[in-house]
This record gives C-alpha cells, sequence and structure tokens, in this order.
C-alpha cells in the first residue's frame, strides 16, 4: 500500500498517510487528482480506479470515501477487507463511528491506522487484538495526566 | 506565559475552522493559530507543546505550511513520557517526509527509544520507523530491529517484521542479516506474527536469490502445513470474517507459496493438494472468499505447470466472470489478461462474455475488457470481433471512444488480411470517430489507399458517400479530400466497379461541392483547409468545365489572415489563370506512396541491420515512368545530378529537397547573376520545364533566395511535385517517394574517387562521463565499405561494467558489429574498449553515413543508458 487517504464526500481530507516518498507538492496534486476521479464515479461501479500506472481501492462509507493506493498487482479484493477491517475497528473504537469523530479525534484514527498497517503492510488481523492494543496505550496517556495533574495540584496546595 | 500560545484547545480550533463559511475566513483562523504557535515555538513553551502540534497536523491535513512545526516534534520524541512521545511520534511520521534533513536528527531518540523498558514505547519508535525511514537510518538501526524480531512480546516481533521489510526495501544488501530471524517468525501460532514474518520473507525473497533458495528448502513444507491447518480451521470468532478464518492471513501463504513455487517445480508439486482444496472448498459468496480464490488462482497460474489444477483456476475465473459483482469482474478480466499466456484456448472459451463487459458502464472495467480483447484477437476471430467493436463504438461514451479507436484501429492494421476489408474497416471508423484517430493512422490509410490501384474507384465512391453523413469528422474529411483529389474521374466515371457496390451519381460538379463543403465548415482546421485548396486545384485540371468555378472559390481565400492559405490561393489562382499548359502536368496524380517506407519511419527507428540495398530503388514510383512527370523529373534531376547528398535521410522530404538543393546553389551562385527581372519567383520555377540551360540558375535564383526567406520553401515543395497535397499533411509518407526519384534519377552518382582516402577520426559521442573515438579505414577496390574501429573510454572514476554498445543505421546502410574486446571499461581513462563496425554504404558518393548509438552498462551496479546521433561523419564515406 503505498498511502491511505479518507476524502469527504465535499473532497475534504480527513486522513492521509504516505507509506511511499512523495513531496508536499505530489501529495496535494495526488489528493485532487484522486478526489476528481472517485468522488465522480457513480455507486454501482467497481471499486478500483487505474490511475498513473497503480490502482486506488476505495470504498464508501457514509460520506467518507476510504482509498488506499495499492500496486498493478496487488490483491484489490484483499485490499478492499483491508479497508471493512479498518472501518470496523474504527467502528468499535469510537461506538458506531461517524465522520465528526474523525474529524475532532483525528489522532486517535491515526493511532489505529498505525496499529494496522506499517510500511503499507498489514500488521494485525485480529480486532480485539488491536483494541487492546490502542486501549492500554490510551490507559497509560491517562495515568500520565492523572499523575502530571495531581502533581500540579499538590503543588498549588503546597503554594497556598 | 504568553498570552497566545495558552490561547484556544484543538477542540475549539477545530470548531472555528469547521464554521469558517469562506476559504478567506478559514485562512485566517490558521494564519492566527499558526501565529500562536510559532510564537510558542520561539519561547519554547514547554506545557502546550503537545497540544500545538496536534493543531499543527490538522493544519497540514488542511493543506496549509507546516515546516516550523518538524523541530517541536523531536523535542516531544526526546522528552521522557509516553504521551509526548506519542504525539511526537505521530507529528514525525505526518509533517516529514523520508527526504528531509531533519529526520537524520531523529536516528539517535529513535535507537534510544527501541531499547526502551516499556514496552510501548518500542512499538511507537518501530512504528515510526518502518514508516518513514531512509536509507541511512535503515543501515543505522537495521541491528536493533533485528535484534527485536526476538523480543518476548509477539506485538513487538510483529512490528519489527514490517520494519524489516522496509528496511530490506531501503537496503536490499541488509537482506542476509534478516534471513535467519525471519524464518523462525514462520514457526509461531500469532497470527499477527505470522502474517507479518510471510509478509518479510516474501520481501526477502524478492531481494535475494540466496535467501529463496534458502525458504524454499526450509519453509516450504511447514508453510503448506500452516495453510492447511488454517483452511481446515474451526470458527474461530476472533479472526473470523463472513466465516472465513483469518483471509489475510490465507492470503499471505497463497503469495509466499507463489514465490516459492515459482521455477521450481518439486516446490510446487509440494503445494499441488493445498492449492486444490483451497480452491474447490473456499465459500465464494463473500468478498473474503473471493479475495482468496482470487490469488489461489494467481498462485496456481504462476506456480510449475499442473495442468489439472489451471483448469480449476480457469473455471474460477470464468465463474468470476459471470459474477454480478463488479468488483469480481474486474479482477477475473485482469488475473485473464495473465492467464491468456498460460492458455489462450481457455481464455478464447469467454470471449463473449468479455467482449460484452467493453460494453459495462464501468470505465474500470471496460479499460480492462478491452485490453484483453486486444489480446484475444487472432487471425480466425478478427472479423466478427472488429465488427463488434466497430458497432460499439457508435453508441459508446464520449471519453471512452479515445481508447477504443485506437485500440480498433491497431486491431484492423495488425491483422488485415485484404485491403478491401481494411479500407472498408477504417472507413467506419473514420466516419463514426474521425476526431478521435491519431494522423499515424489516418496517413497509414491513406498509403495503402495509393497502393491498392484496383480499389481506387470504389474507395473514392466510399468516401464521398461517407463525407455526406459524417462530415464533421475531421480525420474523415482529410482523407475523402485527399482521395477525391487525386482519383475524382474514377468517382464520376464510377470506374473499376465492384460486384458488391450499388452505382452512384456523381456529377463533376457535385464532387467540386463535396470540397466546397468541406472548406467552408469552420470548425475544420487548418490543415484540412489546405488540403482542401489542394484538391480543388487538382479538379481543375480534372474537370475543365468547373473551372471556373473552382477558381472562384479558390479566390475567396486570396485574403485569407492564414498566410498558407492566401499562399496556396494566390499560388493556384495563378496557376489556374495564367499557366493552364502546364496546369495538368504540375497536377499529375501522386506517385505512389512507398509502404515499406512508410511503415518503417512509423515505427520510429533505423532497423539495425537491414539487407535493403536498394530496396527503395526497386519500389520506384510508378508516376516516373509516364512522360507525363517530365518536368518534375527535370526539376529534381537538375539539383541532383551535381550533389552528392549532404543531409541524410531521416529527416522530412522537405529538408532532403532543400538540402540536396542548396550546395549547388551556394557553389554556383558566384557564377550566377541574379535574375530577379520583376516576375515572381513562383513563375521561375515554372519556367525550369522549357529551357534547360537557364533553368539551372533560375532554380538556384530561386533557391537561394528560399535561404534568404524560409516562408517561400512552402512553395517549392508545392511545386516542386505533385506530392505536395501529401507533403503538406504527411511529411514522412511523401516524403519517401521523391527522395526515391532523387535517387533513381541521379546520373553522375560517382562524383567520389574510389581509392579511400585517409579520414579524419571523430569524436563520434561524448558525455560527461564517456567519449568514443571513430577510426576510419578504406579497402581499396570496395568504396562502399568502410571499417569503423570505435574506442571507448571512461571519463569517470567508477569502473564501467556490463558494458553494451549498439548502433542503428538506415537502409541504405548495412551495419555489422564485431564483438567488443571488453565488456568492462577501467575507471579515469586507464584503458579503453574496442570494436570494429563494418558499415556498407549502398547510396555511396550520394549519401554520408549517418547512424544512431546507444550505450548501456552499470556503474556501482545502477544501469546507465546514453543515446546519440552521429551526423557528422566525413564526406564520402
Amino acid at each position: 500500500i503505498h498511502f491511505v487517504l479518507l476524502i469527504s464526500r465535499q473532497g475534504k481530507v480527513r486522513l492521509t498517510k504516505w507509506y511511499s516518498p512523495y513531496s508536499q507538492k505530489e501529495r496535494t496534486k495526488v489528493i485532487r487528482e484522486l478526489s476528481g476521479l472517485i468522488l465522480t464515479r457513480g455507486p454501482k461501479l467497481c471499486n478500483f480506479v487505474e490511475w498513473s500506472g497503480l490502482k486506488v481501492v476505495y470504498k464508501r462509507y457514509a460520506s467518507l470515501y476510504f482509498c488506499m493506493c495499492i500496486n498493478q498487482d496487488d490483491n484489490e479484493l484483499e485490499v478492499l477487507e483491508i479497508i471493512h477491517h479498518f472501518v470496523e475497528i474504527l467502528d468499535r473504537y469510537f461506538g458506531s463511528v461517524c465522520e465528526l469523530d474523525l474529524i475532532f479525534n483525528f489522532h486517535k484514527a491515526y493511532y489505529i491506522l498505525d496499529e494496522l498497517l506499517i510500511a503499507g503492510e498489514l500488521q494485525e488481523s485480529s480486532k480485539k487484538t488491536v483494541a487492546r492494543l490502542i486501549a492500554a496505550q490510551d490507559s497509560l496517556v491517562e495515568a500520565a495526566k492523572e499523575q502530571a495533574s495531581s502533581i500540579s495540584n499538590m503543588i498549588a496546595q503546597a503554594t497556598k | 506565559m504568553n498570552p497566545f500560545s495558552s490561547g484556544t484547545r484543538l477542540r475549539d480550533m477545530i470548531r472555528a475552522i469547521r464554521a469558517c463559511k469562506t476559504a478567506a475566513e478559514e485562512r485566517g483562523v490558521v494564519r492566527k493559530e499558526c501565529a500562536a504557535i510559532r510564537a510558542a515555538v520561539s519561547e519554547n513553551d514547554q506545557e502546550y507543546r503537545h497540544r500545538n502540534l496536534a493543531k499543527l497536523m490538522f493544519i497540514h491535513m488542511l493543506g496549509y505550511p507546516t515546516h516550523f512545526g518538524q523541530m517541536e516534534c523531536l523535542k516531544l520524541i526526546a522528552s521522557a513520557g509516553f504521551p509526548e512521545k506519542r504525539i511526537g511520534y505521530l507529528g514525525l511520521m505526518l509533517l516529514l517526509d523520508e527526504r528531509q534533513e531533519v529526520l537524520m536528527l531523529v536516528t539517535n531518540s529513535l535507537k534510544q527509544d527501541l531499547n526502551h523498558t516499556n514496552q510501548y514505547i518500542v512499538g511507537l519508535a518501530l512504528c515510526a520507523l518502518g514508516n518513514i525511514c531512509s536509507a541511512e537510518m535503515a543501515r543505522d538501526l537495521a541491528p536493533e530491529v533485528e535484534r527485536l524480531l526476538q523480543f518476548r512480546d509477539p506485538n513487538i516481533r510483529k512490528k519489527a517484521a514490517l520494519c524489516s521489510v522496509r528496511i530490506i526495501k531501503k537496503v536490499p544488501d541488509l537482506a542476509e542479516n534478516f534471513t535467519n530471524p525471519a524464518a523462525s517468525l514462520l514457526k509461531e501460532k500469532h497470527h499477527g506474527v505470522l502474517i507479518t514474518g510471510l509478509q518479510l520473507c516474501t520481501d526477502l525473497c524478492k531481494a535475494s536469490e540466496e535467501a529463496l533458495e534458502y525458504f524454499r528448502k526450509k519453509c516450504t513444507e511447514g508453510v503448506v502445513k500452516v495453510l492447511k491447518d488454517i483452511a481446515n480451521s474451526p470458527y474461530a470468532p476472533e479472526y473470523d470474517i463472513s466465516g472465513i478464518p483469518d483471509p489475510f492471513l490465507h492470503i499471505r501463504l497463497l503469495r509466499f507459496l507463489r514465490i516459492l513455487g515459482q521455477g521450481d517445480a518439486d516446490a510446487s508439486d509440494c503445494m499441488n493438494d493445498i492449492l486444490a482444496q483451497v480452491a474447490t472448498k473456499t465459500e465464494s459468496n463473500k468478498n473474503a472468499g473471493n479475495a482468496i480464490l482470487y490469488e489461489c488462482v494467481e498462485t496456481i497460474m504462476s506456480i510449475e505447470d499442473n495442468s489439472g489444477l489451471r483448469v480449476l483456476a480457469i473455471n474460477i475465473l470464468g465463474r468470476f466472470l459471470s459474477n454480478r459483482d463488479n468488483n469480481i469482474r474486474y479482477v477475473a478480466l485482469n488475473m485473464l489478461m495473465k492467464a491468456i499466456t498460460v492458455d489462450t484456448q481457455a481464455v478464447q472459451r469467454h470471449r463473449v462474455t468479455i467482449l460484452e463487459c467493453v460494453k459495462d458502464s464501468d470505465a474500470s472495467i471496460r479499460k480492462r475488457a478491452l485490453e484483453l480483447v486486444f489480446l484475444l484477437v487472432n487471425d480466425s476471430n478478427v472479423k466478427p470481433l472488429t465488427k463488434e467493436l466497430i458497432e460499439y463504438l457508435e453508441v459508446s461514451d464520449q471519453e471512452f471512444k479515445g481508447d477504443l479507436t485506437a485500440k480498433i484501429c491497431s486491431i484492423v492494421e495488425k491483422f488485415s488480411t485484404d485491403k478491401i476489408w481494411y479500407i472498408d474497416q477504417m472507413l467506419k471508423v473514420l466516419s463514426e470517430a474521425g476526431n478521435f484517430v491519431k494522423d499515424e493512422v489516418w496517413h497509414g490509410l491513406i498509403v495503402v489507399i495509393s497502393n491498392a490501384s484496383n480499389l481506387h474507384g470504389y474507395t473514392v465512391r466510399s468516401l464521398c458517400k461517407a463525407v455526406q453523413t459524417s462530415g464533421e469528422q475531421e480525420s474523415l474529411v482529410r482523407v475523402a479530400v485527399w482521395c477525391i483529389g487525386e482519383y475524382a474521374e474514377m468517382l464520376v466515371n464510377n470506374t473499376g466497379m465492384l460486384d458488391v457496390e450499388e452505382p452512384i451519381t456523381v456529377t463533376e460538379s457535385d464532387a467540386v461541392d463535396v470540397i466546397e463543403i468541406a472548406i467552408k465548415r469552420h470548425t475544420l482546421d487548418l490543415t484540412t483547409r489546405a488540403m482542401c485548396l489542394s484538391a480543388l486545384l487538382k479538379l481543375s485540371s480534372r474537370f475543365p468545365a468547373c473551372s471556373q468555378r473552382i477558381k472562384d472559390i479558390i479566390i475567396q481565400y486570396k485574403g485569407s489572415l492564414v498566410l498558407e492559405l492566401q499562399q496556396r490561393s494566390i499560388e493556384f489562382n495563378s496557376i489556374i489563370e495564367k499557366h493552364q499548359n502546364i496546369r495538368s502536368l504540375l497536377v499529375e496524380r501522386m506517385p505512389v506512396l512507398d509502404e515499406a517506407t512508410y511503415n518503417g519511419r512509423r515505427a520510429g527507428s533505423l532497423p539495425a541491420t537491414t539487407s535493403a540495398s536498394n530496396g527503395a530503388a526497386l519500389n520506384l514510383p510508378n508516376g516516373v515512368a509516364k512522360p507525363a512527370a517530365v518536368p518534375l523529373v527535370d526539376l529534381l534531376d537538375l539539383s541532383s545530378d551535381v550533389v552528392p547528398a549532404p543531409s541524410p535521410s531521416g529527416g522530412d522530404f522537405l529538408q532532403d529537397l532543400l538540402g540536396v538543393d542548396l550546395s549547388p546553389a551556394s557553389s554556383q551562385s558566384g557564377t550566377i547573376q541574379a535574375q530577379k527581372n520583376g516576375t515572381d519567383v513562383l513563375l521561375d520555377l515554372l519556367s525550369i520545364g522549357t529551357p534547360p540551360a537557364q533553368s539551372t540558375s533560375s532554380t538556384s535564383d530561386i533557391l537561394s533566395s528560399i535561404q534568404d526567406n524560409k516562408t517561400s520553401s512552402g512553395m517549392l515543395e508545392r511545386l516542386s511535385s505533385p506530392s505536395g497535397l501529401s507533403a503538406q499533411a504527411s511529411s514522412p509518407a511523401g516524403g519517401s517517394p521523391i527522395m526515391d526519384l532523387l535517387d533513381g534519377f541521379a546520373p553522375n552518382l560517382a562524383t567520389q574517387e574510389d581509392n579511400g582516402p585517409a579520414y579524419p577520426s571523430l569524436v563520434a559521442f561524448e558525455s560527461s562521463s564517456l567519449k568514443l573515438m571513430f577510426n576510419f579505414s578504406k579497402s581499396p577496390g570496395n568504396p562502399q565499405a568502410t571499417t569503423i574501429q570505435a574506442t571507448f573510454t571512461n571519463k569517470s572514476t567508477n569502473i564501467f561494467t556490463d558494458f553494451i554498445f549498439q548502433a542503428a543505421v538506415p537502409k541504405f546502410l548495412q551495419l555489422h558489429l564485431d564483438p567488443a574486446s571488453s565488456n568492462t571499461l577501467p575507471a579515469s581513462g586507464n584503458g579503453s574498449i574496442t570494436q570494429d563496425l563494418r558499415v556498407t554504404n549502398s547510396q555511396h558518393g550520394k549519401k554520408s553515413l549517418v547512424m544512431r548509438i546507444r550505450i548501456s552498462y552499470k556503474v556501482n551496479s545502477k544501469d546507465v543508458l546514453e543515446e546519440g546521433q552521429i551526423n557528422n561523419f566525413p564526406r564520402g564515406l
């Protein structure tokens, strides 16, 4: 997988992840081209678009298009399954995910993607494992926050 | 504390941005936030650093520049706590790409984190490394990653495995270090580790032949067993997707088996049973199952031959093809493209279905299907397939017509058995989608028409009919106009009727009508109108009765703002008015265009060694044989008999002709009194036919004026031959016969002496890294042959290996390359490679040598290709 894109129906970018080197300029160009290509396709058409020697597999969930770019000879059907896998994990994490969740908690979406893909390859096929790892890391963050606030409370009290 | 930096929370900023109604408003909000963040950055604010970075990431996603935040990522990564590191690494992956220098600074932090006691921090570092590492980082950190492949927690092992995938992609040399640890990953039970381990092994096999051999020997049976277990495993909710246990693992196992089995009969044999089981037992009513079947089919197609399995695979594809899901049909078409090399017959059976897919409403499917149909065409099915495709052309979408037209044209050209079929199909395509037809296609059609003398009448009549209904198709109009100009009398007289034809009645004035309509159609472009004018000139001679009317049409363009049309109009008008006596000679029918030369040029490359020593001369245009062509011949003759053609072939006709003429012009200009006596250049040229003595001088007079004024060259071009028509439109096609004419009618060829004088050596090619010298020698008694000793010198400081020199020459030359003295070229000019080339010039004395060269070699195992053309050979070789 060369990159992952989440585009809203209005053409707004909700998440981008680049596994192959693209410069900033190329990135904007790719996004522009692809949103023009994908958003205009009808609902009954197949989920694959051939684009500059590569293939883009996309799938629409509500108002969001999940796109992944792969090589010509990769398995398109599997990538569809990976997209679905990702969506299910998001769904479980946010509890019936919607576009707003992904806007306000975009960093969480990235963390989840990072537990699913590294270097453009799938790393985990179990939704449970991903959920467990994310939960463990979230609780680490929470613990650190509590600690910080309790320290600042102590300081505050001490200085009173 | 800075009043800005405490500012808004991330959530508030996102709200504010989303509340913006216009882009300008949004830019304003972002600018304000960026200013606050910059201020915080310059104050080295600690407390809100992670919040600022999160904001920056959001701003980055909207497409605004955020480079000033890059250092902040590094600071966060370097801090001790997990939350800071987590957001820092995320920022690193989002805001930077591997080519940025800042990345080098993070190597040290990464190294520390890879050795951290907290496994989640190790995980973060691995993830970042796997997603953005550069080649340098890969080298620096490979030992850490290798060690982590044996980490106690499987979640770290799987991350390390994918990190290794990236490292090997960046630095393939490191593959051998990873081979052993990767093999041990395959024995694990944890699915994540298995999936990533398989991925790593697959990539290792691609990177290194030894790794492939190693895995083939040690792991084939193990992997087959894993696949067997997973395929037969009972329901496991954690990995189940629509009733199939872990399709992702399935697919990776199949993919790895494909690599192991490719080109190895034993390994292939070992996996036959399980592949058959997967192919037959997998449920195919859900996407996950189909993804596995698809992968399985590809593996069956790639491993060593097993006909039973292949039948099974093709059947699966057949089922896919009739599936109602577009995705499945798409992958089926995709896979059939690969299967066609394995079993054409089996794919042919699905031809009808595939043809239906060409007409699908989905562009992706259409495109795949069309490419597949193109591969399926053979001599026996070309006619029905073409018929179908052309019928579909009538109803297809505009945006698909271009592709479709190109493919049909290419099929028709490739498989045409008889000319009438070819012409018929091309005319259909032109009338349906003439605006999509590429120039070289209709140029090719004209060449074929011109060669099919028995079909001239038929063609011109069909074109005349077609153009009346499809006059908006530009290239159809062009071909029609050209043919009417050439074969007008056949149109009117119904000459050469074929049995299949219905006779039509076209009067002389009808023919003129067709062209008049075309020239007045304002959507058509300049070339078409220029062709119309030329055709009208021809008609004025063929149909004297219409001459006045034609003159009236032509004269309308006298004031055209387009120079080309104005010029043609005035010139043609003066031919019609003042030069009745030679008009018919001037507008004689075009000499037949040489098909072989045209095709050769179209192929774009000069054939490497051709034996067509006089192929061109054999195909002398038949126009020459007729006495009518005498003025033309005279004109060309005059110039060609003095000259050893200095300009090499390959250029277009005009250039050749001018090149030929320029040298006498300059050599004689001293002896000639300029004869500009008030008559225009055109008249000078036209007077050539009569008094030969004077004509020499007047030609050169004209020609020297051409040197001064390039715009008149068009005039010469058109008047010098009846091929002016096509020279304008299709100069490569028109060019060749004229060249041939020159060749055939040069009486004193042997201007060069036969005893080979010493020729100076030549720096044939020089680049920053390579120099190529040519030394020439000729054997006495054989003036046509030249031996060239090529000497290559390496100017760079790197040694060149796998050095290959290739050369190509035009048809009139024959080239033989002797083996080179070596294929390794030492650095810094310490030694050289020599190679002998023997060239035979069939046009010795008339044309100079010309050669295209291509040199390929490897520097530091990287391929380098250099190309060049050598035009500056000494004269007389």
